[in-house]
């Protein structure tokens, strides 16, 4: 299994300066009303900020979103 | 159903139709022919149907071939050699239409940021797309998905260290992170089914326009040439860097749309997956390739900048035919309810 990390090894945790912070996997996520999250991935991508759809894995919502007229919209 | 060691040529597709007399004389020479020595190669638009569909089917040889054909066909050397001079002439077009440069991050940026109201095929769809233009979009797509990390596996062996391992930790995923049923190729297969589409390899090649043959024939060259190991780099960051926020609006629109789970959940499956490969990608490939190496750095600019160019001119072509209210494929979408 290439996507666990050997033994002796202590997994990754990634914190990014700018998004999720990256934790080699498998994972279960335990979350504060009880709800159980699993991600399989090799790495998984945890949401810091909130505003993912797909909480508590970062879908990429704390990108800067901007109108064509480029004024901030958040 | 009985497995021999011939079964790979069960997935071999049927060679399509010949779109001009560049395509011709390939097809005329898989089929057994000679090459015909006065092609006129370059007086064809680069971009264009015939030379697209010529440089298409060169390059299929290399992944599955075609039914009937020769697999020695893919190292003859008379074909070889037209291929090399379709690629120069792809190549030179798209040096011609980007900017260039070597800042790397420069290019990264603006693929960062979401413009709300940009346009855009996935932006449609979810707004306002109907059930027939998702299916088109789909059938499209199918000329890269159901090979989806193919072209980039060409890479592998020419690069090194970090970046090297990183690419394949974010390939490893894409083929199912060790299971075929969840490599996003077989993925896309199931979504294709469930929305009644054929999920033959090759079956819509015949109806794809020069701008979905274009983006897929520069991941395949950019693979096959070591030389442009660097533009791989960069298409490959384009992609991952796009398409979570992309494939959300895709969940948006199968869920708006009445699809079901399997089409549903490709694109869920990218929306989570890509967040990742974005990092991988920023972090484990692109900082470590480019370091230190400033021809490294504008090949992966080049390759950013030509994915973007033929995104953005498949995603006008799509658009425009939509507005228009016609089909966006080169004839009308074949319906496949006998295919097995
Ligand atoms: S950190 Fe990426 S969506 Fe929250
Ligand atoms: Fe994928
Ligand atoms: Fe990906």
């Amino acid at each position: 299994m290439p996507s666990v990390p050997p033994e002796a090894l202590p997994h990754r945790v990634v914190v990014t300066a700018d998004g999720p912070i990256l934790v080699e996997g498998p994972v279960e996520v335990e979350l504060p009303d009880g709800r159980k999250a699993v991600s399989e991935r090799p790495v998984t991508a945890l949401c810091v900020c909130g505003n993912s759809r797909r909480y508590p894995f970062c879908d990429t919502s704390h990108r800067r979103r901007v109108r064509s007229a480029r004024e901030e919209e958040r | 159903m009985t497995t021999t060691p011939t079964a790979p040529a069960l997935s071999a597709p049927a060679l399509p139709l010949a779109r001009g007399p560049l395509s011709a004389a390939v097809l005329a020479a898989l089929r057994g022919g000679p090459l015909p020595d006065e092609l006129d190669v370059e007086g064809a638009d680069p971009f264009g149907d015939d030379l697209q569909l010529a440089l298409y089917v060169c390059y299929e040889l290399h992944y599955r071939g075609f039914a009937g054909v020769d697999d020695d066909l893919e190292w003859d050397p008379a074909l070889l050699g037209l291929r090399r001079r379709l690629e120069a002439a792809f190549l030179a077009a798209l040096r011609a239409e980007v900017p260039g440069g070597g800042d790397v991050a420069a290019e990264i940026e603006p693929l960062l940021v979401e413009h709300v109201d940009a346009p855009g095929v996935s932006r449609h769809l979810r707004r306002r797309g109907e059930l027939w233009q998702f299916r088109e979009y789909i059938a499209l797509r199918s000329l890269y998905h159901l090979k989806e990390a193919d072209p980039q596996a060409w890479v592998i062996p020419r690069l090194e260290g970090e970046a090297k391992a990183a690419l394949v930790s974010v390939e490893h995923d894409e083929y199912g992170a060790g299971r075929g049923e969840r490599m996003h190729a077989q993925l896309f297969a199931d979504m294709m089914r469930e929305l009644g589409l054929s999920d033959r390899y090759g079956a819509y090649v015949d109806v794809a326009p020069a701008p979905v043959i274009a983006e897929v024939n520069f991941m395949s060259m950019s693979g096959l040439h070591r030389a442009l190991r660097g533009a791989l780099v960069g298409q490959f960051a384009v992609v991952e860097l796009t398409s979570s926020p992309g494939s959300d609006r895709l969940v948006r629109a199968a869920e708006r749309l009445g699809c079901g789970p399997a089409t549903i959940g490709f694109y869920a499956e990218h929306v989570e997956a890509d967040a990742v490969h974005e990092q991988v990608v920023r972090h484990g490939i692109l900082a470590p390739l480019v370091a230190g190496d400033p021809a490294m750095a504008e090949a992966v600019v080049f390759g950013m900048q030509a994915a973007n160019l033929l995104d953005a001119r498949l995603s006008d072509h799509v658009l425009a035919a939509w507005h228009a209210g016609r089909s966006a494929l080169v004839g009308p979408l074949p319906e496949h309810a006998a295919d097995a």
